[in-house]
């Protein structure tokens, strides 16, 4: 009762003019970059955090412009992987193997409302999810000391690596990589400047936000710079979409795949690391095995075009669950929305619930309210997203590139770290090309600082004994979860990234 | 081999990481682990991953041709001018002449990549400076 209550008081902050208009220019916007391949929820929140910024935007209306796009990314996602099979974001790609046989049988219409109807579901049922799971989670959280938030973040780095790369060692390497960039600057507990080098610049650390759009947009257009692809894949003959609504039938016979889809999304999204590629993979593959028994997934089954995408989406709604009641993202995208409430100076975790129920609450009611804009853009009016997919890229990725300086310069106004950025692009693209994660770098210049500190203040509350890590049984459980999601993938887990990791596409943006 | 050599960097990387973090002047006034523990502790991961990868290395990813490869250099390079050239030439001229670079590499004819450039300067500083009161560089025009 106290929870609906607060979801009023929610529904007070986000129905204002300003942040309903905010909801809706991040859905339409969200729809463009998740529909244009080469943009996809992660890069595309991030090139927008220094507008959020720059417009001097308070925390609430920032994040819900902000998760407009993550949310609005994951239904225009499909458009590109129904209409011309390729993922416009990697979390669509499961949505290509029955999307696009649909759409060669001339059901394009039927596929893409389905699937608009698919990512309603999914998102709606993740977002009652969210409200139902995260206040739990932050009783639990409530009862961490610093010892346990040490191991909780170890637990985020260790599990990351299980399904974002296919390589665990590569995986550490990246999370060591973040965390030592993050050590950059004057220490905080004692005023000591490490591996600033003398530079001034540095004194201050580097600034997670410069280093988030140069490993995600920069090195995006230096893909395609070497790839010189220069053109755009769609023709307006392959854009034809035919009939816009699906026979109440079909809807009906998608129902249950539908629900049982959310349900694991959801708790894809939640586990740490996961995030919503694999939660549209494994709602494929569970609801292949489950109900396929003509064979006929694979051939534009619409069952195959609603589980991966309601799977998508409540992924997505169940990965902001560990960002706001842990302040752990478990996702890249989500991962690039800490930042953003680091920057404003609010830190996610148990005690955002009780110091700004106001952002967690209008966050939630704003969900809700973008959630049904995204049904009404994306049904009706998806004729228009399919326009988009004309913009060749040779357009359209130097003005990617030339709005993430942009909004760097907005920020700092200093060319220094428009030259950080640009290293920071240099390094992303080495490191994909080595398949080396990138989130796993972000996520340790963003929790670097946060787990040192904990760190040091467990040992010293205890008088340097560093045996106070794995004092309470809170936190021998965590470091246990923690190494079991590290040594699991190295045994079962290699068979299901590879296979999951096979249709994805070079140039289709960094996994989510 | 790369994975070798990626490796091998990791490693210098992580001993380069360790001998400054050793060389991290403590203050006198310190808690019980002071500033070195931790970047001691992530040197120790960094070298023990790059080890693992240098000796277990993956299939060799696939590098671009030499070609591309100054492809990419150069646009580095341009980036860094940009960086550089901005707070004197002025937003429009400079962020016009580096994409107009960008779209003319992408592929696009002489004209189209043109009106790609000046229409991105232009646009952004419509909506960015003009709508949306964002501060950016001032060259000596005044734009």
């Amino acid at each position: 009762m106290e929870t609906l209550a607060s979801l009023g008081d929610g529904f007070a902050i986000a129905l204002t003019w300003q942040n309903l208009m905010l909801a809706l220019l991040g859905c339409f916007l969200g729809t463009v970059m998740g529909a244009l391949p080469g943009l996809g929820p992660s890069n595309g929140v991030a090139i927008l955090i220094p507008l959020a910024f720059t417009l001097g935007l308070g925390a609430t209306p920032s994040l819900i412009l902000l998760t407009s796009v993550y949310y609005g990314a994951m239904y225009g996602g499909r458009i590109s992987s129904i209409l011309l099979n390729i993922p416009g974001d990697e979390p669509a790609m499961m949505t290509c193997l029955d999307g696009h046989p649909m759409a060669r049988k001339g059901l394009a219409g039927e596929a893409l409302s389905l699937s608009g109807i698919a990512s309603f579901v999914g998102a709606f049922l993740a977002t009652w999810g969210l409200i139902v799971l995260a206040p739990q989670l932050v009783k639990i959280a409530l009862l961490f000391g610093p010892a346990e938030y040490f191991a909780l973040f170890a637990l985020a780095f260790m599990t990351l690596g299980g399904v974002s790369s296919t390589n665990q060692a590569k995986s550490a390497f990246a999370a060591a990589l973040g965390l030592g960039l993050a050590t950059i600057g004057v220490d905080t507990q004692t005023g000591v400047p490490r591996f600033t080098f003398g530079e001034v610049h540095l004194y201050d650390g580097l600034d997670f936000l410069v280093a988030i759009v140069g490993l995600f947009a920069l090195s995006e257009v230096f893909i395609f710079l070497e790839h010189r692809h220069g053109g755009s894949d769609a023709d307006s003959r392959k854009l034809k979409i035919g009939k816009l609504y699906p026979p109440m039938s079909m809807i009906k016979s998608c129902t249950p795949t539908m629900l049982r889809t959310s349900f694991l999304g959801f708790l894809a999204g939640v586990l740490p690391g996961a995030g919503a590629s694999l939660g549209s993979f494994i709602s494929y593959t569970m609801e292949k095995r489950l109900v396929d028994k003509e064979n006929t997934f694979g051939t534009g089954d619409p069952r195959g075009v609603a589980a991966p995408e309601a799977g998508n989406n409540a992924a997505a709604g169940g990965a902001l669950v560990p960002m706001l009641a842990l302040g752990v993202p478990g996702s890249g995208t989500t991962a690039v929305l800490l930042a953003v409430l680091l920057a404003l100076n609010i830190t996610p975790g148990p005690l955002l619930f009780t110091q700004n129920p106001d952002v967690v609450w209008g966050l939630v009611a704003a969900l809700f309210i973008a959630n049904f804009m995204l049904l009404a853009m994306n049904i009706p009016m998806v004729g228009l997203f399919t326009r988009v997919l004309m913009i060749p890229s040779r357009i359209l990725m130097p003005i990617v590139a030339m709005v993430s300086f942009v909004g760097i310069y907005g920020i700092s106004g200093s060319s220094f770290d428009l030259l950080v950025m640009i290293g920071f692009g240099v390094m992303g693209w080495v490191l994909r090309k080595l398949d080396v994660p990138l989130v796993p770098i972000i996520l340790g210049t963003l929790l670097g600082n946060a787990m040192e500190n904990n760190l040091r203040r467990a040992v010293t509350i205890d008088n340097g004994d560093w045996w106070t890590l794995i004092d309470s049984p809170l936190s021998i459980g965590l470091w246990a979860i923690a190494v079991i999601g590290f040594i699991l993938p190295l045994i079962v887990g290699a068979r299901v990234k590879a296979k999951m990791h096979q249709r994805r596409d070079e140039e289709g943006a960094i996994s989510d | 081999m790369s994975d070798r050599i990626f490796g091998v960097v990791g490693l210098l990387l992580a001993i380069g990481f360790a001998i400054s973090a050793l060389a991290i002047e403590e203050s006198f006034l310190s808690d019980a682990v002071g500033p070195k523990a931790f970047p001691l502790i992530i040197a120790a991961i960094l070298g023990l991953s790059s080890a693992i990868i240098a000796l277990r290395p993956d299939a060799e990813p696939e590098w671009p041709a030499l070609g591309r490869l100054v492809e990419v250099g150069a646009a580095v390079v341009v980036l860094i001018l940009y960086a550089e050239l901005l707070p004197v030439a002025g937003f429009v001229i400079a962020t016009a002449f580096a994409a107009t670079y960008l779209a003319w590499r992408l592929g696009s004819g002489p004209i189209e990549c043109i009106l790609v450039g000046i229409g991105t300067s232009l646009g952004i500083y419509v909506i960015f400076h003009l709508v949306l009161g964002l501060s950016l560089a001032k060259g000596p025009l005044g734009f």
